[in-house]
């Protein structure tokens, strides 16, 4: 049965500084929602809160399956996945980045094989994935964190700021991927700061300002 | 000078021709250090991770504690292990003073602190946005810790190497816990002592040459893990 992120009332401070304010969200399947805002408004920490990384100072966040409100558990955290700003790419092979999630999963080696070379494939990254991926460029490391993500096929993937510090070139290759996860169906969250974008992104635009969701 | 010189020709002589009494010698030197190191690194990386990885009371006065014994002087701890595996010591009925494996306890002490702080160490400098994408890729705690623990994987490699010379180089603690016994605890640097105390240099110069070599190669080895890492940090 597919997932349901309901976020209610949820408030965040960090010594003492409030970073949400009573923010409330019901994620629709099927759609990309995009989280606008201006640097420091809160986007990255309701994101976190969303696939949780954090828990608010209070509020709630519940992942629903029908009716039943499941258990914060590994269990859950594994069918979501939130790409981070910086990815955080190993010390290893794009190949052995990408089969991260996979591995830790114990899917079969073969399976593992087949999966990675098409995502890779799909990112546009094949011709490089036995190269350490330290050594690639920042827009091509924010694609392996975009193949690592989607190659686990989480039911709600977040990305935040997937384009922030990458050139055009790879800009545009992000959001076309981006483009193909939505026709397919694929749920997503992204934030982003940039307006254009998240105009062509989105199916659902959220906007959030000092910590609260204003529209 | 003669005298120097000729050692030298000596010991060389017992090298080349691998002579048995000196292949016995740095057999068990490796054999006592080795199994020390193995030791200390199936106790230290864990215990290194953990103290990097977890915050629990206590932790500030453990990692003060792994820093100052990476400086422990070897009689020291030879002395500690001496009490502890004498007749009327905690340890006495188990009858290992005197024997190898007492002077693989007094080594694997030395190690110890040394493989366990530079793991740790290694450990608290990651990145901290690997632990977090691992945890986000759906990573038990576990796997977070095998995770960053292959990370830093030169990093841990160096504190081993560092906790190898150190066992190998010192004579203090093996010298107390094992006896200096020929043919039995008597390892490189104790029969360097003894030999060089008799006025035998020919031996004493050929195990201090051999020993050279060992040092000369783990420094290289460390040097190429070190640089190893350092290029795939750095690109």
């Amino acid at each position: 049965m597919s997932l349901e992120l309901v976020v209610s009332n949820i408030y965040k401070s960090y010594d003492s500084k409030s970073v949400l304010r009573d923010c409330s969200f019901s994620f629709r399947k099927g759609e990309t929602h995009v989280i606008m805002g201006h640097n420091g408004s809160g986007k990255s920490t309701f994101l976190r809160i969303c696939a949780l990384l954090e828990a608010p100072d209070k509020g709630e966040v519940n992942y629903l399956s029908g009716s039943n409100i499941l258990r914060k558990d590994i269990v859950l955290k594994r069918r979501m996945t939130l790409l981070l700003p910086g990815v955080g790419v190993f010390n290893a092979t794009a190949f052995k980045n990408v089969a991260y999630g996979l591995r830790i999963r114990a899917i079969k080696r073969e399976e593992i094989v087949e999966r990675v070379n098409r995502i890779l494939e799909f990112v546009g990254l094949i011709h490089k994935k036995n190269q350490n991926a330290l050594t690639l460029s920042s827009g091509e490391i924010q694609r392996i964190g975009i193949a690592r993500a989607m190659v686990i096929e989480p039911e709600i993937l977040f990305l935040d700021e997937p384009t922030a510090s990458v050139d055009q070139e790879n800009t545009e290759i992000i959001e076309d991927i981006i483009l193909k996860m939505r026709k397919e169906g694929k749920p997503i969250i992204i934030t982003t700061h940039d307006k254009v974008q998240a105009e062509r992104l989105a199916d659902r635009l959220l906007i959030m300002q000092n910590g609260k969701i204003i529209s | 000078m003669n005298s120097i010189i000729d050692g030298f020709i000596k010991s060389f002589s017992l090298i080349i021709n691998l002579d048995k009494e000196l292949l016995g010698i740095i057999f068990l030197s490796l054999n006592v250090s080795g199994t020390a190191l193995v030791i200390s690194t199936l106790i230290g990386v864990p215990a290194g991770t953990i103290i990097g990885l977890k915050r629990f009371p206590g932790r500030g006065f453990i990692i003060s504690l792994l820093n100052t014994f990476m400086g422990l002087p070897p009689v020291v701890v030879g002395l500690f292990v001496y009490l502890l595996l004498s007749r009327s010591g905690p340890l006495g009925f188990m009858g290992l003073l005197y024997t190898p494996s007492a002077m693989v306890a007094a080594q694997t002490v030395l190690a110890f602190p040394i493989v366990a702080s530079l793991c740790h160490s290694a450990i608290v400098n990651v990145n901290p946005i690997i632990k977090q994408a691992s945890v986000t890729l759906g990573a038990t705690p576990y796997q977070v810790a095998t995770t960053i623990v292959r990370e830093v994987r030169y990093g841990i490699l160096s504190g081993i190497i560092a906790g190898f010379g150190r066992v190998m180089a010192e004579v203090g603690a093996i010298l107390i816990v094992g006896g200096n016994i020929a043919g039995y605890t008597r390892v490189m640097t104790t029969t360097i002592a003894l030999e060089t105390d008799k006025g035998n240099f020919e031996l004493a110069l050929a195990l201090g040459i051999i020993l050279l070599i060992i040092s000369f190669l783990i420094n290289i080895l460390l040097h190429i893990i070190q640089r190893k890492g350092r290029l795939k940090t750095a690109i």
